[in-house]
């Protein structure tokens, strides 16, 4: 099947006071209608950068995309002109943010916030942007919407403001919704709630849902596809079972094995990844993770691997011995 | 509750902080109160890490800085190693400063980002007076960066310099200066990502058992509680709703908000999430200003008789040491 949003060879830096930060370094990865693919890492691997730069909202100067091309529905976004892309942005292509209190405009109620993307993108006229709003926020499972349509955002509570942006994310009927880090700073409980929300409104409209989360047990809940991020790169992608169950990055190992689990028994000590990350600034030639990695080889320090499927079709490590780790993750 | 004779360290009995709620700028109403902390009461064994755990609003935060007494309680007692401390006047805090510290959770906030790390860490010393030679700190400062997993060098750094979980084991090293008993750990792992937290989390199982210290760990984070503490508090709206043993919790969790926050948790397995039929509680935390009559609870239960409505459920116990503030659970 045809991918509704293919990456290609992505690279997109930072100039910086101290050098130049190549915060998404050769990235690649496809999004099929309908699915949910996840972007898993830590700060600074260049997980938001990736989205930022498939919508075009990376601020230049510092930052730039310097190559690659983004594919959407036919479309080489990177080569479209800016009002073109506008009518993407927020389009086909919806957005929910991490924070909805500093996403969303203060001085603006929910109600007009709707409105204004549908008068913008869909040219209703207020009286139909009006009904559709309503519609909107009851699809999210916001009740009385007609009186939460007149309030403004510090009337909402953190979760009540996220079902806003996702209400806002599905205004336009779009094909594709980039969610980055869309929990992060809600409570456990209404984690939950949101998430279960994109889960049966992306598949019930048949939306596509990239989720950029550092969450594993998130992933593990809601993705079908996961591409894993080290220091600007993907350094592992496939199905989720795959990745989840049969490793074959030392990074993604060591990150699952780090993990203090609820539904195993409890550890005596954490097996955490050594280390610290890697400073963007001063990558070598070699493997970004090598410093920390308990398989480095002297190879490691020459080249940097590349993404390839050593093992099974379609799940992809980039490391020299994903081999001997998949027989390993066998045996364990 | 236990059967060693030893008397807590630590003994919390009906706590309650309320924070007036105002309104007008010249003369100031007090038109309502905030209860942070509505009447909770709980002990510490000296050397044991007592988990509290829930979401934003529910009065862990408040609650370690009761006992910090950087809030004076509006009721209740907490007596430290046979003192009742809630009450004390600020001069009679200092020697009990020594004893009690706090790591926060945010390491590039509750750094001075103008001061190098070795005066950050130091200067506990010099406010209480305990190593008045310059040399002396010096060298105990390498001491602490060195038992804190950092190179002594980095005394000449600024925070800034530093990786998140560097500066937090600097916040770590702060606390450990004094020497004291009893640490506060609020919520200080969660800044952190996933790579480096388990790093810090080892640390600080490290030096509890080096150094015998009993540590107060809040948190939200459930597995990350399970892993450190041996008892955990779950509280909801001020209140303590379920305290017991961290594996009799988590294997048989009896309050219903509990069992709710169990289950909201993902685990990072697709089988078994993909196995499992989860259904998110409904609703959300209701204000701490005007809370729900009786079980605070009650609003959001699945399992709620009319009665819940009205009466506030006494805390019992269930099971030994397993309490509960519920009349349906079990």
């Amino acid at each position: 099947m045809e991918p509704l949003l293919a990456i290609r060879d992505l690279h997109t830096e930072f100039r910086t006071g101290t050098g130049i930060v190549r915060a998404v370094d050769g990235v690649s990865w496809d999004v099929g209608p309908g699915e949910t693919v996840a972007i898993v890492g830590e700060s600074g691997s260049g997980k938001s950068v990736t989205a930022l730069s498939v919508l075009r909202l990376i601020a230049a100067p510092p930052g730039r995309i310097t190559s690659g091309q983004i594919w959407f529905d036919g479309l080489d976004l990177l080569q479209l002109p800016p009002e073109a892309m506008r009518t993407v942005r927020g389009g086909a292509i919806g957005m929910v943010f991490q924070e909805p209190m500093t996403s969303l405009n203060p001085v603006l109620t929910i109600g007009r916030q709707i409105t204004e993307t549908l008068e913008q993108h869909r040219d209703l006229d207020r009286g139909a942007a009006y009904k559709r709003a309503v519609e909107l926020l009851v699809m999210v499972g916001i009740a009385d919407a007609a009186r939460r349509l007149k309030q403004y955002p510090h009337q909402l509570s953190g979760g009540m403001r996220q079902r806003v942006m996702i209400a806002i994310a599905l205004a336009c009927e779009p094909k594709l919704i980039i969610a980055d880090e869309p929990t992060t700073a809600l409570d456990v409980t209404i984690q939950a709630q949101i998430l279960e929300l994109m889960k049966s409104l992306t598949r019930r409209l048949g939306v596509a849902l990239v989720i950029i989360t550092h969450n594993l047990g998130v992933v593990a809940r809601y993705a079908n596809r996961v591409n894993v991020m080290y220091a600007g790169r993907v350094v592992e992608s496939g199905l989720a079972g795959d990745i989840y169950h049969h490793p074959q990055h030392p990074y993604t190992m060591a990150l699952l094995r780090s993990v203090p689990r609820l539904d195993r028994p409890r550890q005596a000590r954490l097996d955490p990844v050594e280390g610290q990350p890697p400073d963007l600034t001063r990558l070598d030639a070699g493997c970004a993770f090598r410093p920390r990695c308990r398989f480095a080889l002297d190879a490691c320090a020459e080249a940097r691997p590349a993404l390839t499927a050593a093992v099974v079709p379609g799940h992809m490590s980039a490391c020299f011995r994903a081999e001997d780790l998949a027989i390993l993750g066998e045996a364990a | 509750m236990s059967s060693s004779p030893a008397p807590p360290l630590l003994d919390v009995r009906g706590l309650r902080m309320h924070f007036p709620v105002t309104e007008g700028i010249v003369s100031r109403r007090t038109i309502g109160e905030v209860k942070a902390v509505d009447g909770i009461d709980f002990t510490m064994q000296r050397g044991e890490t007592l988990g509290l755990v829930g979401e934003s609003g529910c009065g862990k935060t408040t609650t370690g800085r009761c006992i910090l007494r950087l809030e004076r309680p509006t009721a209740g007692a907490i007596i430290y190693d046979g003192i009742d401390i809630a009450a004390l006047e600020q001069k009679h805090l200092r020697p009990l400063r020594r004893r009690i510290q706090v790591v926060f959770q945010d390491p590039y906030s509750s750094l001075n980002p103008r001061m190098k790390v070795g005066e950050i860490i130091g200067e506990p010393m010099k406010v209480h007076g305990i190593e008045p030679s310059a040399a002396k700190r010096t060298a105990r400062v390498r001491e602490l960066l060195h038992v804190c997993g950092l190179n002594p060098r980095f005394a000449d750094r600024y925070p800034h310099e530093m990786s998140g979980g560097q500066r937090q084991r600097v916040g770590i090293a702060r606390a450990l200066a004094l020497e004291p008993e009893f640490i506060v750990c609020d919520e200080a792992v969660s800044a952190l990502d996933v790579s480096i937290q388990a790093q810090v989390i080892n640390l600080l199982e490290d030096l509890r058992a080096q150094f015998h210290l009993t540590y107060l760990f809040i948190a939200h984070d459930l597995s990350v509680v399970r892993h450190i503490c041996h008892r955990v508090a779950v509280m909801y709206l001020g209140r303590i709703v379920e305290l017991a043993d961290a594996d009799e919790l988590f294997s048989n969790p009896l309050h219903p908000y509990t069992q709710a926050l169990l289950a909201a948790v993902p685990v990072p397995d697709p089988a078994f999430e993909s196995a499992r039929n989860f259904r998110p509680v409904q609703g959300e935390v209701p204000s701490p200003i005007n809370p729900p009559s009786g079980c605070v609870f009650h609003p959001r239960c699945p399992i709620s008789v009319t009665a819940c409505r009205s009466a506030r459920p006494d805390t019992h116990a269930l099971r030994p040491g397993h309490f509960v503030a519920c009349t349906e659970a079990g």
